[in-house]
């Protein structure tokens, strides 16, 4: 054989692998065409796209939207991106189900803005589209939102946490989500209002991102304690960065005199509640926020009535520390209520 | 399909050249394996989905690998030669926010700041190709270094924020136009006329067929008068290049500037490659496989998702899809052996 091919045979074989390849997607005759979405079977089919595969917070979510796609007669297929904020994937999942012909889509957005033209390329032909959890920017870009109001969530521990400090000067270390990201945001300045502060306050003297990580949101307390060994009240944007704050804490020889509060509700977070090591959780409710979305579709389908506006689905604060004047429930309703 | 030679970088041992036969050569083409993956792979999800086959969803296929495609493209042309690069995915995204910004902030027309974004990933591929040369360092740590560079950048420069209120020209790419009952989008066409000018430029040029040595060895490569410092630099180069026309792609398909893009797309590129029966050990393989490999990728996705298969499970089969890839690329070495 020799090495010198000839230009054409292998611009020739290029192109054929190529035409194969293009060939072997078409070749058994393009369909129909009609990009209506349109069920067949008669059952409603329902999209759910969360953030993650992977988070016990969207995997109970998906439960509670198996569970509604069953009572209601709908099909539910899932999809999820590969890490929180790979909006790529979430594209890529929109337009395969609409491809597939779903009457609606629920979605948790990773990236409130960067998700939008694909929501609208989605409604455009006719797909209801609803955002759980975290909202789109702007919110308009779906028909409906579903999701917790973390603002609230943020204020109602933000209060018991003044409430049990009962006037003792605070020394107060935040644990947040990451820059620009709206759910971390709305629970930190939520709490800062509760709290009845400002931003940049003297009392806050350590502010630190954990992406809601454990491992992170332990490092992150480590790295506030070296900085200011007499902090007293520690704000986390979840469970598992509280668990991972209390773990530094421990470490320190500080964790009984130390008040940590948290959002999220989560089973394992409910139990910390239980046995002090989180002082207050602020409770959501995901598998209610599927649940809804789910029947909303259903409702879209066979009367062509479309969900709109955002639906609260509740947040209530847990704790067994009870404080006068801040509304809670004990952990024993947390734990019957606790998802994950 | 009519395979009349090897391709050319295939190293055929001695013992072989004596006219293998037509049907001994398509068995042993490198594009063949995956060609036929992705054949069956089509027949069970047009006989699983009625929607598999509809006309959309050809081109939707395409236009959703066109990133991670191109992206492929310079990880096949760094993989022929024996080197990797893990730093694709965030030169890449610096590259959007690099275009993104400069466009939506007004500091350039939005053709310069395409332009400047495709400089400044040719830059970092440039540094990648001179660290890798010049020091030497393995490709490995070189890539993985830049990696973290490129993604601190990247979130230092947009500030976290996603940049919106794209111009037009940025997200022209992104645009469709309809053919026959079926909507493409102009970004396939530019990935798929990509692929075919590396093809060519491969396996018809002599810098090809450089590359192909370069990657089988580079010692005899140097001896036979191939300046290998250059031909690595500007292969580097090439790719990251390649890089820029992705960050381009990217913006025109989600019409914004996503500092959180591509994370994960330097070991789906090189799942791409691998899948396409290029060897990592280098001097083995065709981006036109690579163009398979993504296809199966993509396939897979696409398909799963309209059985109602949870994504999981792609990334479960893409997995095993990948140890297969490199069981067939090890036995057929042995073989040739």
């Amino acid at each position: 054989m020799s090495r010198t091919t000839r230009p054409s045979s292998s611009l020739l074989r290029a192109a054929a692998v190529t035409g194969v390849a293009a060939l072997t997607l078409t070749a058994c005759g393009s369909g129909s065409g009609s990009d209506t979405a349109s069920s067949g079977s008669g059952s409603v089919k329902v999209g759910l796209i969360t953030k993650t595969d992977t988070n016990p917070f969207f995997v109970k979510m998906k439960e509670g939207a198996e569970k509604a796609a069953k009572e209601n007669g709908a099909e539910l297929s899932t999809a999820a991106g590969k890490f929180d904020g790979d909006n790529a994937g979430q594209v890529t999942a929109i337009e395969n189900m609409v491809a597939s012909g779903v009457k609606g889509i629920l979605i948790t957005p990773s990236d409130s803005k960067a998700i939008v033209p694909a929501i609208e390329k989605a409604r455009a032909k006719g797909v209801l589209v609803i955002a759980l959890d975290t909202p789109t920017e702007p919110e308009s870009a779906v028909d409906a939102l579903f999701a917790t109001d973390n603002l609230k969530a943020g204020e109602l521990i933000g209060e018991y946490a003044k409430a049990a400090m009962k006037g003792k000067s605070a020394k107060i270390a935040t644990l947040d989500l990451a820059p620009g990201v709206s759910v971390g945001v709305q629970r930190h300045n939520g709490f800062l209002k509760g709290f009845g502060i400002e931003e940049g306050d003297s009392s806050i003297v350590c502010s630190q991102d954990t992406g809601g990580d454990q491992a992170k949101g332990q490092t992150a307390m480590e790295n506030c304690l070296q900085k200011e060994p007499g902090i007293n009240v520690v704000y986390t944007i979840n469970e598992p960065a509280a668990l991972g704050a209390f773990t530094a804490l421990k470490a320190k020889g500080r964790e009984k005199d130390v008040l940590i509060v948290s959002v999220d509700g989560g089973c394992t977070g409910t139990e910390a509640v239980k046995d002090g090591t989180i002082a207050a959780t602020s409770q959501q409710y995901p598998l209610k926020m599927a649940a809804e979305g789910v029947k909303a579709v259903v409702t879209y389908a066979k009367d062509g009535k479309k969900a709109s506006g955002y639906t609260d689905t509740g947040v209530t604060l847990i704790t067994d520390k009870a404080q006068d004047g801040v509304t809670s429930k004990d952990t024993a309703y947390g734990l019957e209520n606790c998802w994950g | 399909m009519t395979a009349t030679t090897t391709p050319p970088g295939t190293s055929t041992p001695y013992s072989e050249l004596k006219a293998p036969t037509t049907a001994r050569r398509l068995l042993t083409a490198p594009t063949t394996g995956p060609l036929v993956a992705l054949l069956l792979a089509c027949v069970f999800f047009s006989v699983s989905s009625d929607q598999f086959l509809t006309g959309g969803n050809f081109s939707l296929i395409v236009q959703q690998v066109m990133v991670v495609g191109t992206l492929a493209i310079g990880q096949t042309l760094i993989i022929l030669t024996a080197g990797i690069d893990l730093s694709c995915g965030a030169v890449m995204a610096f590259g959007s926010i690099v275009i993104a910004k400069m466009a939506a902030e007004g500091s350039l027309p939005p053709l310069a700041a395409i332009a400047l974004g495709l400089v400044v990933c040719g830059g970092f591929g440039l540094l990648n190709g001179a660290l890798v040369q010049k020091i030497p360092l393995p490709p490995f740590i070189v890539t993985l270094g830049m990696l973290n560079v490129a993604f601190a950048l990247t979130h230092i420069y947009s500030e976290e924020q996603t940049v919106t209120n794209l111009p037009g020209p940025l997200t022209a790419l992104g645009q469709t136009f309809p053919l026959g009952n079926t909507d493409i989008t102009y970004g396939s066409l530019v990935t798929i006329a990509l692929f075919l000018l590396l093809a060519y430029a491969l396996s018809n040029t002599g810098w090809g067929r450089h590359v192909y040595a370069l990657g089988n060895s580079p010692e005899a490569a140097r001896l036979n008068g191939i300046r290998t410092s250059r031909l690595t630099i500007g292969v580097y180069t090439v790719a990251g290049v390649l890089y820029g026309i992705a960050a381009l792609l990217l913006i025109s398909r989600t019409g914004v500037g996503d500092p959180q893009a591509g994370q994960t797309d330097n070991l789906d590129s090189i799942t791409a490659v691998v899948l396409g029966g290029t060897s990592l050990f280098g001097g083995r393989g065709s981006v036109l496989g690579t163009f398979i490999g993504v296809l199966i990728v993509g396939v897979f996705r696409n398909g799963l998702q309209l059985m109602g298969v949870a994504s999981i499970y792609q990334t479960l089969i893409t997995g095993v899809l990948v140890i297969l890839a490199v069981t067939v690329d090890q036995l057929s070495r042995k073989k040739a052996r």
